[in-house]
């Protein structure tokens, strides 16, 4: 028998060209409509608009409500297509990643390198048949994935993208981010609940033990950086951090470090990630609350979960890794940037730009790192997780809290010890890299020989 | 209807039954566990076996002797050489034949590296149905060139149909023996890999040991057969200890579970003495090819064996276990009884008196480390 025709199907070019600017115009775009629209909603600049474009008086006009509403719809669109767009990015990403680690080829069919896949996904789920079992409690179970979606839209208001680009800086705006996020494990608990089946209970009953616990932990966990910061506020807590990573919290204090690992592994169990993927744990409970779930109430499921992905990363980054601060770029330099009242001149908005990247790109790493743990380490046992929430986490934060309650006092006297903290961690950081690099560079010479072959991308 | 396994558990209990399987993922084919549980810690579970009898067994009593062969594939077509190659034993030892050396040579060959195959199969799904998705990519990897050798040797790739009564059906291919060597090279770096990807992984350690542990006295009791036995320590190995074939031609360990991190005959002991057999099973095949003697692979076997009446059987150490077979002749040209003893059935057992305490995943965990294949349970 002949062998298959080795000739490699290339895609044209023109499609490969063609989805790429899908995809990239989709992002841009969206990044693009957030960097305009979030400093251009706030009231100064609507007032400024409809004063200058309108030529309305806008304390007096009777329409200033209704475009005041009008924009915040537009951005509220713009955030929760935001939100779907990155998450089917994410999952393209980690499917991608996943590919490469188990030595597979991966999405390749639809669009160059398969980036159009969650396209063709999402129209395949949107266009099933609308199942609801017969004896599924019906109203909780229509509703159910409303609570999720809602928990994950939510978040997008208090999440800073740049230094000017936050829907709306609440004051309390952590502590409204871990109340709304924990909107989703009613969704979910609904879900296990209404399905009645017995997998979706275990699995409503895992999530509800599971997410709850873990709340704890979190919730001591950014103490820390609150402590340290002195303000709730998102662009508060950023504010008090710098650019350079040794004048990041994580660093500046040891507690943090600990705070920040701590956080990170609640984050993952909240988010049901690998390895606290119990309540969907495919092998054991076969999809857990999302055993009677199909089509279009599946899919946001699906959206929630791996946007979460991103939601968790983006927390975690601002918390903790600085956020969208810029090496070397001060606070007072947006202010000269901004030049007086009116419409902010160009190089403010290139410096809004520039910050948004940088967020953007911690976000993705930190990311990159959740991704790469959930196809590296199987799935805990339920008494597992249990113990390693209430023995080792809480006990842990509360530890990580009094910690930084004395190291605060103690900065206070000595302020020198926040940078010896800072370039310290900071080395060891980047000594612990390079020795992560180094082994993984030994391990794939265990397998490849000396050939390192990138070319499967 | 009231299904009869339903009595064997505590139906006026507050505690729920739940079917897990016949198509739950985990069960690796169509077994139904029916389980009692108390939130997530089992009461009992006991085995519902059944939904993959084809019946077999009766169908060796209709086709003749060599007509049996390729069915013999569906008894465990994970590890389909292996299965053949018993009921060859079997038949050859009813009608008194000479099987040529080259032709037991290419038995132990083959079926070492099905065996080594079958195991790439159990350990991957171990790690899966314990949440890893990666390793069994891994495993598959491995698989894929294994089968791609056997298609050379044999035109099947899963249901090899390759022994025949009194022999195998091809001699190896012009350079197959190469092929083979080249891939065990490879091989032997393989399996550290895969400890390095999973076996020690602080994770999947603490969800194996001590869990689901099997003791030596149980182990026997059960009459647990293959790997699943040597997990609990007790050395016993057909290829060695009733050596058939070309087997005592080779050398190579038996390896038994010493407790590598928990208790002798825990889940983790199963796991690993898998991993280590397949090393010896490498060691074997290279042994294998570099004695392979040269000759026939066929002895003369008249078209439509009609052995005297008796009876015999075959005994082989599959990747499973012991698959022993019994053939009895009447003295025609068909089997008068034809019957397959499994390593899974055997398997299958163990959950009744096992399970009672354990956790809803310990059970996937005591299911997969036991390795049953569901064909290979009902027949």
């Amino acid at each position: 028998m002949a062998p298959p025709s080795q000739a490699a199907k290339q895609k044209p070019r023109s499609l490969v060209a063609l989805t790429l600017a899908i995809v990239l115009a989709l992002v841009a775009g969206l990044l693009g409509a957030i960097l305009f629209l979030t400093p251009a909603t706030k009231p100064a600049m609507m007032d400024a608009f409809i004063r200058e474009v309108l030529q309305r008086d806008p304390k007096t006009w009777s329409g200033t409500s209704l475009v005041y509403a009008g924009a915040l719809a537009l951005l509220a669109v713009i955030l929760l297509t935001f939100g779907a767009i990155i998450s089917s990015l994410t999952i393209w990403w980690e499917l991608r990643v996943s590919a490469r680690m188990q030595s597979r080829i991966g999405l390749n069919r639809t669009g160059a390198a398969g980036l159009l896949q969650w396209l063709a996904d999402a129209v395949k789920l949107i266009f099933k048949e609308d199942l609801i079992p017969d004896d599924a409690d019906k109203p909780l179970f229509r509703s159910a994935p409303y609570f999720v979606l809602a928990g994950f839209t939510l978040t997008f208001v208090a999440l800073p993208f740049g230094q000017s680009l936050i829907a709306a800086d609440l004051n309390v705006g952590l502590f409204y981010l871990t109340a709304i996020t924990a909107l989703i494990v009613v969704g979910i608990m609904f879900a296990g609940w209404a399905s009645n089946s017995k997998w979706a209970l275990f699995g409503g009953m895992r999530a509800a033990a599971q997410v709850i616990s873990y709340e704890i932990p979190a919730g001591i966990a950014i103490m820390v950086p609150i402590l340290m910061a002195g303000t709730l506020s998102m662009q508060g807590i950023i504010s008090a951090q710098g650019g350079w990573p040794w004048e990041w919290f994580i660093f500046r204090n040891p507690a943090a470090l600990g705070a920040f690992a701590i956080f990170f592994i609640s984050q993952l169990a909240e988010g049901n990630r690998t390895p606290f993927d119990l309540p969907e744990g495919e092998s054991e409970i076969v999809a857990g609350y999302l055993a009677e779930y199909s089509g279009f109430r599946f899919a946001i499921y699906f959206l929630v979960e791996f946007g979460n992905v991103w939601i968790m990363s983006a927390i975690s980054a601002t918390l903790f890794l600085g956020g969208w601060q810029i090496p070397g770029v001060t606070a007072q330099d947006y202010v000269t940037a901004l030049g007086g009242s009116g419409f902010p001149a160009l190089g403010w908005w290139g410096l809004q730009a520039a910050s948004m990247g940088v967020f953007v790109l911690k976000t993705l790493l930190v990311m990159n790192v959740v991704i790469w743990l959930r196809w590296t380490l199987p799935r805990v046992r339920i008494d597992q997780m249990m113990d390693l929430c209430w023995k080792y986490l809480v006990p842990a934060a509360f530890t990580m809290f009094v910690f930084t309650l004395l190291w605060q006092i103690l900065v206070d006297r000595v302020p020198v010890v926040e940078t010896v903290s800072g370039g310290v961690l900071f080395g060891a950081f980047l000594l612990t890299l390079a020795l992560f690099t180094r082994q993984t560079l030994k391990n794939i010479r265990l397998v490849h020989g000396d050939r390192i072959d990138l070319t499967n991308w | 209807m009231d299904k009869l396994i339903l009595r064997r558990l505590d139906q006026n209990a507050e505690e729920m039954i739940l079917n897990f399987g016949p198509q739950h993922p985990s069960t690796h084919g169509v077994i139904n566990f029916m389980v009692q549980t108390d939130g997530e810690v089992i009461r009992k579970a006991v085995p519902d076996v059944g939904y993959l009898h084809r019946g077999i067994e009766k169908i060796g009593e209709i086709v003749g002797y060599p007509g049996f062969m390729p069915f013999t594939d569906r008894i465990d077509y994970v590890a389909a050489m292996t299965a053949n190659e018993g009921y060859a034993i079997a038949c050859e030892r009813l009608l008194k034949l000479e099987v040529p050396p080259r032709a037991q040579w290419l038995r132990a060959i083959s079926g070492e590296l099905t065996r080594i195959s079958s195991h790439l199969v159990a350990l991957g799904t171990m790690t899966m149905d314990i949440g890893a998705t990666t390793p069994f990519g891994y495993g598959i990897r491995e698989r894929e060139t294994i089968n791609d050798l056997i298609e050379e040797l044999c035109g099947a790739r899963l249901t090899f149909n390759y022994c025949r009564i009194g022999g195998v059906a091809f001699d190896m291919p012009e350079g197959w023996r190469d092929k083979v060597l080249k891939f065990l090279d490879h091989f032997d770096t393989f399996v550290p890999e895969f400890d390095r990807v999973i076996s020690f992984n602080e994770i999947y350690v603490k969800r194996l040991a001590n869990v689901a542990v099997i003791t030596r006295e149980d182990a026997i009791d059960f009459g647990l057969a293959g790997p699943n036995l040597r997990g609990s320590g007790v050395e016993w190995d057909i290829r060695r200890d009733l050596p058939y074939g070309a087997y005592p031609n080779f050398k190579f360990e038996v390896p038994v579970g010493k407790g590598f991190v928990g208790t002798v005959g825990d889940c983790f002991d199963r796991y690993y003495c898998r991993v280590l057999e397949m090393v010896e099973s490498s060691k074997i095949v290279r042994q294998a090819l570099n004695s392979l003697p040269e000759g026939e692979v066929m002895a003369k076997v008249p078209r439509k064996p009609k052995p005297e009446a008796g009876e015999a059987t075959g005994r082989v150490e599959s990747a499973r276990g012991e698959i022993a077979y019994l053939v009895v002749s009447d003295g025609t040209d068909k089997a008068y009884r034809v019957r397959a003893r499994t390593g899974s059935f055997m398997a299958m057992g163990v959950f009744e008196e096992g399970s009672p305490g354990l956790m809803i995943a310990d059970l996937v965990a005591l299911i997969s480390s036991l390795d049953v294949v569901a064909p290979e349970i009902d027949r």
